[in-house]
């Protein structure tokens, strides 16, 4: 019976695995022979940047991954922290960028799918999906078409499963034209103490199919050159997997469902490198061997060989060990979902994987060769050179260089993008896209999770470690703006080619500021990914670190908002402005360069400051917040005047320029509104805290006006930019 | 026997995915396209060997799911 | 008032409604599955949003012929108030209990957002607690929820008080604009916004708890 192992294993065969001659050696020495084509074709994705984390791990390790409220780090489907009341939020951050350049619609939905089947594998329902999104500039070709596709796939994905999307965040940027970015996250919550993890145990325990057949679908890219599939190679694999997302429902409810009886022992969902990677992570999480008999498993095209089976990237499907016994209880369930549900194999002693096919054996390899002997790299790396703070020039009109921010394709409202999403699915969600962080209910409680992913990727690339601890200070701030305790982040690493010292320069800067500001904040990673050689004929992404964080509110009745109150508030400034513009986006869009210093990160400052704005918040004396961040003041105030439909009238000093005063990026500020009394109750707390307060003035009437007319913009014309920006430029895809 | 079933909406209901092609295409430079209507491909494969109740067993698919004929219209080959 | 809200595999607004109608009516409902379609008697049977069957074929067609169905649209014919928001509505159309068909949003696209209605009918068994003429502020979220009947339809819903809900503005292309339509017999009630996520203020407003109100006096 042909299966694929009379292929023979040539040099040339190998290459296109991605497999260089030093570790084809080594996978010769863990097995003690030449593999054969199924076993290279396993070795290939196990030991890939993806599986492996070859290039990375070496530095993802300094990472700090630890706090008491951390009930599982790293190294999971998905990161786990106790949010109280016996109860545990779940979560995790993944890229699913190269085939959202290649195909958007399914690319992007794929992307929803695999992420959400991280966090219910866990034991937990998905209640939030968050996104961070980078295209290329405007004006290039193929950028319309990529967001049209990319919004419209995860709204497929999402709004059918029933998760509401419910926030994220969106730039363009001409390094992302040939490159596009998509990184998802969910947010799911569990009881603290029903978490599944993936270590399988006990020889000879069921190993369990559930979900989709499998298909050839996705299977390695690298490996469709093999001479032996030339004709239709094309019909054979697509590369492209293609979402099912009502699948994808039935099984959330089965493995929920499943997860309330007693018989599951661990279970893994089969994302990349599918029945590969999850099997072995589970042998090797548990220290046992598994058996797997290939004619079991379900199968959605016919003479499918080990090799297909064992690569296909299918989605919508799980692997499971159950207790013995358990098999028809469960098999009832997943029967009852319209689900397949196969025994395809059991767990052994013998510490191999092992896969037999038409009765042969044709494939069997060490776990711990597949796992730990897989290569880790110390790639040479050079520090991005230091540039110095510098000043920038006032714009020629004041009041159209905020008209432009603002209504440009990088501050202006996301409204189009959001409202394709259902972000109000499960009535829960009570802060909407829009805000400084999505907040929804934990169900039947007071309590709420605040959600928001961040990065400024030109901070990063004019400077990465500074850069680092701003993506991860920015999430923190802005859960702290809607008054929550943030606990914990998920990261998705976003890089070019690390075998350019200058790229991998980036990526340990990067992290040494993620470090360093997670060690300052409290506020731990618990879960992520990294997706290395994002580039295009040599040339790089910006280095984007996008960070997903998660935090906690126990009175969700004391959320703050970034709407103005009505007419009279007081609008007061928290945190020091200072003369920042350097990787500014004024500096970008206004005045058409990147150049200079970007802001100081203090963490210190950063932790002072968020932790007053947050007690504010908690003790009701504010229910008006809104962190400064791209665009600075301006940027902020025109939020908070358009989401209250009022104007606001304020002052800034002369110790600096107004356009600084307006645009400058400085870093741990806030705005925050109230009554005039307790405004005045504020100014007085932060001054004997020795936190720098500004009181700018007030709000009323439908015009922004700075320093008596410096500046001054109809709110309605402003509204009007800002919300059409996008529309407009949408509506002229062809 | 294989059956080949044709669903498009009827005359006279707006379908603005049809709109939809017309204007991508006229923008892309395609001259000449008046109108265009999107409908539905559906193929059955029929253990029946009797055109005539294949036909009929078919056609009662289509009125009871295949097509919704408050809006839409069918038509039926068979091979 | 004892309420059933039914579910199908891919129902994803069953637990919204469920709450709703617990915090509205005090009671419990009764959670069908599609297969047990013998169920007990009840008040009021609620069919929720959704993607029932993933919406493939057209929106609500494979639930709408499945046994659940039958059973449904058995008790509506005898009287029993029965109630279908967003893919609920698309299935009420599918099953002939409510006339027209619901198509693909004008614009192509998926809308979730709050809008603006108003209220045409408000002696119904669904709208009595609500003023004739009154606006209300309800969520809408689907793809699929251009309604479409033939001119001569429409001026008969319009002309026996069959047209519940109208959208202030038009959101998605429907004929007349619109959002809800009844049954003759006025017992059928089909709409794509979904009054259950408006029932209280950390959501946004509360003004779909009317709607169950109205169903409460009725039934007394």
């Amino acid at each position: 019976m042909k299966n694929g192992n009379e292929i023979k294993i040539t040099p040339e065969l190998v290459k296109e695995h991605g497999l260089n001659e030093e570790e084809y050696a080594r996978i010769k020495s863990a097995m003690g022979r030449e593999p054969n084509y199924t076993e290279l074709g396993i070795y290939s994705v196990m030991w890939s940047e993806h599986c492996s984390y070859k290039s990375s791990r070496f530095h993802l390790k300094k990472l700090p991954t630890k706090a008491p409220w951390v009930i599982q780090g790293p190294g999971e489907n998905a990161g786990v922290i106790d949010i109280g009341d016996g109860q545990a939020a779940i979560f995790k951050m993944e890229s699913h960028n190269h085939p959202s350049y290649i195909e958007p619609y399914q690319g992007a939905a794929t992307g929803v799918g695999g992420i959400l089947r991280d966090v219910f594998t866990m034991g937990a329902r998905p209640v939030a999906n968050m996104n961070a999104l980078r295209f290329g500039e405007p004006s290039h070709p193929k950028t319309r078409h990529l967001v049209a596709g990319v919004v419209e796939g995860i709204g497929g994905y999402g709004n059918c499963v029933g998760v509401p999307t419910v926030g994220g965040e969106t730039n363009f940027d001409p390094s992302y034209n040939g490159n596009i970015l998509v990184n998802a996250m969910t947010v799911g919550l569990a009881d603290a103490d029903k978490i599944f993890y993936c270590a399988a145990a006990g020889v000879g325990n069921p190993v369990v199919y559930v979900g989709s057949k499998t298909g050839r679908d996705g299977i390695h890219g690298a490996t469709m050159a093999s001479a032996e599939f030339t004709d239709d190679s094309e019909e054979k694999r697509p590369t492209v997997q293609v979402g099912d997302p009502f699948t994808e429902k039935l099984l959330i409810e089965a493995c929920l469902e499943l997860m309330a009886t007693d018989a599951i022992i661990a279970i893994q969902d089969m994302g990349a490198a599918g029945l590969t990677s999850s099997s072995v992570e589970m042998a090797s999480k548990g220290g046992v061997g598994f058996e797997l008999d290939l004619d079991t498993v379900p199968q959605r095209e016919t003479n499918m060989l080990p090799y297909e089976m064992m690569l296909s990237e299918s989605q919508e499907r799980m692997l499971m060990v159950l207790k013995p016994g358990r098999e028809d209880m469960a098999k009832a369930i997943f029967e009852k979902w319209e689900l397949d549900f196969a025994v395809i194999g059991h767990i052994t002693d013998t510490g191999n994987l092992t896969l037999k096919f038409g009765g042969e054996v044709v494939g069997d390899m060490p776990i711990n060769s597949l796992v730990e002997d897989a290569p880790e790299y110390e790639r040479p790396f050079e520090y991005t050179p230091k540039r110095q703070a510098i000043s920038v020039k006032a714009p020629a009109d004041l009041n159209k260089a905020a008209m432009d921010l603002i209504g440009g394709p990088n501050l202006c409202s996301r409204r189009w993008i959001w409202e394709q999403y259902d972000h109000m699915v499960m009535g829960d969600t009570i802060q909407r896209p829009g805000g400084d962080a999505a907040v929804v209910r934990v169900h039947g409680t007071e309590k709420a999770l605040a959600i928001s992913t961040d990065v400024t990727p030109r901070y990063c690339f004019a400077d990465p470690v500074e850069g680092g601890r701003q993506a991860v200070a920015e999430t923190w701030r802005n859960i702290t703006a809607v008054g929550a305790l943030p606990l914990a982040i998920t990261n998705c690493l976003n890089f070019g080619n690390p075998e350019r010292k200058d790229i991998m320069g980036q990526f340990v800067g990067c992290l040494e500021g993620m470090g360093e500001a997670c060690r300052a904040l409290d506020y731990p990673i618990v879960s992520g990914n990294v997706s290395l050689y994002n580039e295009t004929n040599g040339k790089g992404i910006l280095p984007t670190p996008a960070i997903g964080g998660v935090g906690v509110m126990k009175d969700s009745a004391r959320m703050a908002t970034v709407a103005f109150g009505g007419a009279g508030q007081t609008v007061v400034l928290i945190g020091e402005t200072k003369d920042e513009l350097g990787a500014s986006l004024y500096q970008r869009e206004i005045m058409g360069e990147d150049a200079g210093a970007p802001p100081h990160v203090d963490l210190t400052l950063e932790r002072r400051n968020g932790d007053f704005v947050r007690a504010l918040i908690e003790n009701g004396q504010v229910a008006t917040c809104h962190d400064l961040s791209d665009g600075g003041l301006i940027a902020a105030l025109a939020d908070m005047a358009m989401a209250g439909g009022v104007g606001v009238n304020v002052t800034v000093g002369d110790d600096l320029p107004v356009h600084t005063h307006l645009f400058s990026e400085s870093q741990a500020r806030y705005l925050v509104a109230t009554d005039a009394d307790t405004a005045e109750e504020i100014r007085k707390e932060a001054k004997d805290a020795g936190i720098p307060v500004t009181v700018l003035g007030e709000t009323g009437g439908e015009r922004i006006t700075v320093n008596h007319g410096a500046l001054d913009l109809d709110l309605h014309a402003l509204k009007a930019a800002h919300e059409g920006w996008l529309p407009t430029y949408m509506a002229n895809a062809s | 026997m294989k059956a080949r079933i044709f669903v498009t909406l009827k005359n006279g209901v707006l379908d603005p995915q049809g709109k939809a092609i017309e204007h991508a295409l006229s923008n892309m430079g395609f001259e000449g396209v008046d109108e265009a209507r999107q409908g539905k491909f559906i193929e059955l494969e029929l253990s029946e060997t009797d055109r005539a109740k294949a036909e009929a067993n078919v056609d009662e698919m289509c009125r009871k799911l295949l097509a919704n004929t408050v809006i839409e219209n069918y038509s039926i080959e068979l091979e | 008032m004892k309420s059933a809200v039914i579910v199908f595999p891919g129902s994803n607004c069953d637990r919204d409604m469920a709450v709703a109608l617990e915090k509205i009516t005090g009671q419990k409902p009764l959670m069908v599955w599609h297969q047990d379609y013998d169920f007990d008697k009840v008040d009021f049977i609620a069919l929720p949003g959704g993607f029932s069957y993933g919406d493939y074929l057209r929106c609500g067609a494979m639930s709408a012929r499945s046994h659940v169905m039958k059973e449904v649209v058995k008790r509506a014919e005898d009287g029993v108030p029965t109630f279908g928001v967003c893919n609920g509505f698309q299935i009420l159309t599918e099953t002939g209990l409510l006339p027209g068909a619901l198509m693909r949003n004008a614009n192509l696209h998926f809308v979730c957002k709050d809008v603006k209605m108003t209220v045409e009918n408000a002696d119904s068994m669904f709208t009595n607690a609500y003023k004739a003429g009154e606006e209300i502020t309800i969520p809408v979220a689907h793809h699929d929820g251009n309604y479409f009947a033939d001119d001569e339809t429409l001026d008969r819903l319009e002309g026996e008080g069959q047209v519940a809900f109208k959208y202030a503005q038009d959101i998605n292309g429907a004929q007349r604009r619109i959002a809800g339509v009844m049954n003759a017999r006025g017992n059928v009630l089909g709409m794509m916004p979904h009054p259950e996520r408006m029932i209280e203020s950390p959501l946004g407003g509360s003004d779909g708890r009317k709607m169950f109100e109205s169903v409460m006096n009725t039934l007394g």
